[in-house]
């Protein structure tokens, strides 16, 4: 009989802060300045997030996957990296990507649509936005190859959740890592929701951490919503990736406090009595609580970061609002350089077509538009034959670049943030 | 010069263009220890090392997204797929990921990688060695793909791709790797990427093929102006994105017939883009229907059948006695 539980891998998680705030083990080596820091990250984090729901009900923004109940295991494993270290994060990362000096305002054009809205500001080392689940982990894995080629000691981070742990990617991704010993961490949020599917139905292995068995790497579950404990198991693994000891799995064991995304009904898949129970172990409040007994925090102090949070999301909404969202003219040049001639003949195409469209609305704008109906754009062209839009001569006979269109002005250079969230982290 | 077939023009450039860049880094299924399985990678490792020439786990995807994270941090990768008929292993990371890295982050992260792949029949292979895969990547916008026919362009589009700055798949035409040996230059130069090459002139008729299918047509074309007195151009496309369109409108306007000849399934494919662009751009230089020899739709068959789902001269010669026949 070789089949016996202790041949099974162990299964314990690492806490320092219990659910009421408590002090359990060694505290990791953080400033009281650095502990106050991340908690206005966490707020601040938060705070985002309930005004980002609104801003999609408006309709002023698309699309949202909300991140609330998880913002301990993203301020902190962040918190443990170097600005020179990379990371990739899927779509409900956005403060593992602030912490690391992502403007807020990029985010905001991200999810507003704009034509700019991924581009990642020099200096910032994240790769952009993934949605296909765990395709960024072959990234970081690559990414974490290229670090021990040039050998300048940078970590590289693959953020992913319980869903992503059962995608080949994850697999492929550990397996190379391990094999070639590459500093990378895989970063497991275990939310306990992929969409409407449990984590029990995601993996039959009692934990995701386990997995690194597998692998012969090091891999611990850790309470993901004890700020303490996820910076210190994240603070030890950075090391030993950067010793070159080879990568590590972490599982982060967390909730998703609302919806998949904004178009998401949990009430179909979970009840209000299951949210109740992770409510009760809300990383913020329980950092508070530690915060508020070390003396750091009280009431008045915790107003004015909530309002400093808020007042800084105020102004990155305003700032992202105020800027172009750009033009489809502009795409055509994102998609190889230099721009070969088929896209720059469909690009041609529509100029003419967004300053007919803007000649029409003036027209519309100005009363009376002689011949120009609502065919104009592809009725000018009807002389040569051709499908109108590639006819050449005759097409829109005053091109004028529209205002708003290829002729808008160009979006301010996004290296120059100036929207960030609370300080950077103090070092 | 030196004489060199396809795989040899191949090593040459790698070897070439490692001395040259300490940023390219070779890896992929047995390209390492073995050289490559059709010897394309031979000598690499013992020449750079097992840092530069990699053997990685068998995994396509992996290999694609290993690429993916290096091109993005400065590194020159070519990686190896050992054959194209495996890249579906690996094609979110090439379709939605390598493909699309410039438009998603509005041009910050550009992936300056190479995929390589050996496709193409007539070699009697096991199930999914021989397909060409081109027309799923004319429709992946964000890829480039060439396709050499020849030990010149072999060298020179590899020394192109991988200076270049987006990801360009490189697919070897497996039946020509070692055809003929044709004289190469020793020293450094490219092919252009995106300029197809008029092999043979003619005023009658346009023939437009690319990769293993090169020499049979300009086998069917000289035989035929012998023969029959019809004078075919034939154009090697080398690149399949971006397309050379201004030298096909040219010499269709001029001959006025068309004909593609590609190994890949007909349906939806690449003989179907080019067919439809002069539709759009040409037509009324036109004397008669275009037509396409190609694989038929059905999956890429087995050995005891291929050579007669494979455009052969028999049925190139009978396209181009349909099309003249439109006098």
């Amino acid at each position: 009989m070789w089949i016996r539980p202790e041949n099974q891998p162990p299964v314990e998680m690492f806490q320092l802060l219990d659910e009421s705030g408590q002090l359990h083990g060694e505290m990791p080596n953080l400033t009281d300045e650095q502990l106050l820091d991340m908690y206005q990250w966490m707020v601040f984090a938060r705070t985002y997030d309930e005004r980002a729901i609104r801003l999609q009900r408006q309709g002023r923004i698309g699309t949202y996957a909300p991140f609330s109940g998880q913002e301990a295991a993203q301020v902190a494993s962040a918190y443990a990296l170097e600005k020179t270290d990379w990371v990739f994060p899927s779509y409900r990362e956005l403060p593992v990507v602030w912490v690391h000096g992502m403007p807020l305002k990029q985010s905001l054009l991200y999810t507003m649509g704009s034509v700019q809205g991924g581009a990642v500001p020099e200096g910032v080392h994240s790769f952009p936005v993934q949605i296909i689940i765990a395709a960024q982990t072959l990234h970081a894995m690559g990414s974490a190859w290229a670090s021990q080629y040039l050998g300048d000691g940078s970590v590289s981070v693959a953020y992913l959740g319980d869903g992503a742990t059962s995608q080949g990617d994850f697999h492929e991704a550990m397996n190379f890592a391990s094999v070639f010993k590459l500093p990378a961490i895989f970063f497991v949020q275990n939310n306990q929701w992929a969409i409407s599917v449990p984590r029990n139905r995601q993996a039959a292995s009692r934990t995701l951490a386990q997995k690194a068995v597998a692998y012969d790497i090091p891999g611990i579950q850790v309470d993901g919503n004890d700020i303490l404990g996820v910076y210190s198991v994240m603070q030890e693994a950075v090391q030993h990736a950067r010793s070159g000891s080879g990568p590590v799995l972490i599982e982060a064991v967390t909730y998703r406090h609302g919806p998949h995304t904004t178009s998401d009904d949990p009430t179909r898949y979970r009840t209000p009595d299951d949210v109740q129970v992770w409510m009760e172990r809300d990383p913020i409040t329980r950092f508070a609580r530690f915060l508020t007994d070390r003396g750091l925090l009280d009431d008045a102090k915790d107003a004015a970061i909530r309002e400093s949070a808020a007042a800084k999301i105020a102004d990155a909404v305003d700032a992202a609002e105020a800027e172009a969202k750009g033009s489809l003219v502009e795409i055509f040049d994102l998609v190889y350089a230099p721009t070969p001639p088929h896209l720059e003949k469909q690009q041609a195409e529509v100029s003419q077509v967004l300053a007919a469209k803007a000649q029409m609305a003036a027209g519309a704008a100005g009363g009376a538009m002689g011949g120009v109906g609502a065919t104009g754009a592809t009725g000018a062209t009807g002389a040569t034959g051709a499908t109108g839009v590639t006819g050449g001569p005759g097409a829109a006979p005053t091109s004028q670049p529209a205002p708003g269109n290829g002729a808008a002005p160009q979006a301010a250079p996004h290296g120059t943030p100036t929207q960030s969230g609370p300080q950077g982290k103090g070092e | 010069m030196a004489m060199m077939n396809i795989i040899e023009a191949i090593n040459d450039a790698l070897k070439m263009e490692m001395a040259r860049d300490e940023r390219v880094i070779v890896f992929g299924e047995d390209v390492g220890r073995a050289g490559g399985v059709f010897r394309a990678t031979d000598g690499l490792q013992a020449a750079f090392g097992e840092r530069r020439v990699v053997d990685t786990p068998l995994a396509e995807s992996a290999i694609i997204g290993a690429a993916v994270g290096m091109a993005a941090r400065g590194l020159r990768p070519v990686a190896e797929i050992q054959f194209l008929g495996f890249i579906y292993e690996a094609m979110d990371q090439l379709a939605s990921q390598a493909a699309r890295m410039r438009f998603r982050s509005a041009g910050t992260v550009t992936l300056p990688m190479v995929v390589r792949a050996p496709y193409g029949g007539g070699v009697r292979t096991p199930e999914l060695h021989s397909d060409s895969l081109e027309g799923i990547f004319l429709h992946s916008p964000g890829l480039k793909v060439v396709m050499p026919s020849n030990p010149y362009d072999a060298k020179g589009l590899l020394l192109a791709a991988i200076r270049d700055p987006d990801p360009v798949l490189y697919f070897e035409p497996m039946k020509l790797y070692r055809y003929r040996k044709d004289e190469v230059p020793e020293g450094d130069y490219t092919v252009e990427i995106g300029k197809a090459n008029v092999v043979v002139e003619g005023t009658d008729l346009t023939l437009i093929t690319w990769g293993p299918t090169v020499p049979l047509s300009v086998g069917v074309a000289q035989k035929f102006a012998a023969e029959h007195g019809v004078s075919i151009e034939v154009i090697d496309l080398r690149t399949i994105v971006p397309l050379d369109v201004e030298t096909i409108l040219a010499s269709v306007s001029k001959t006025g017939r068309a004909l593609i000849v590609h190994e890949a399934v007909k349906g939806g494919g690449v003989g179907a883009e080019i067919s439809a662009l002069i539709s759009e751009q040409a037509l009324f230089s036109l004397e008669a229907p275009v037509l396409r020899v190609a694989g038929y739709d059905t999956p890429y068959p087995v050995g005891a059948v291929e050579d007669d789902w494979l455009p052969n001269a028999t049925r190139i010669a009978g396209a181009i006695q349909e099309i003249m026949s439109y006098a």
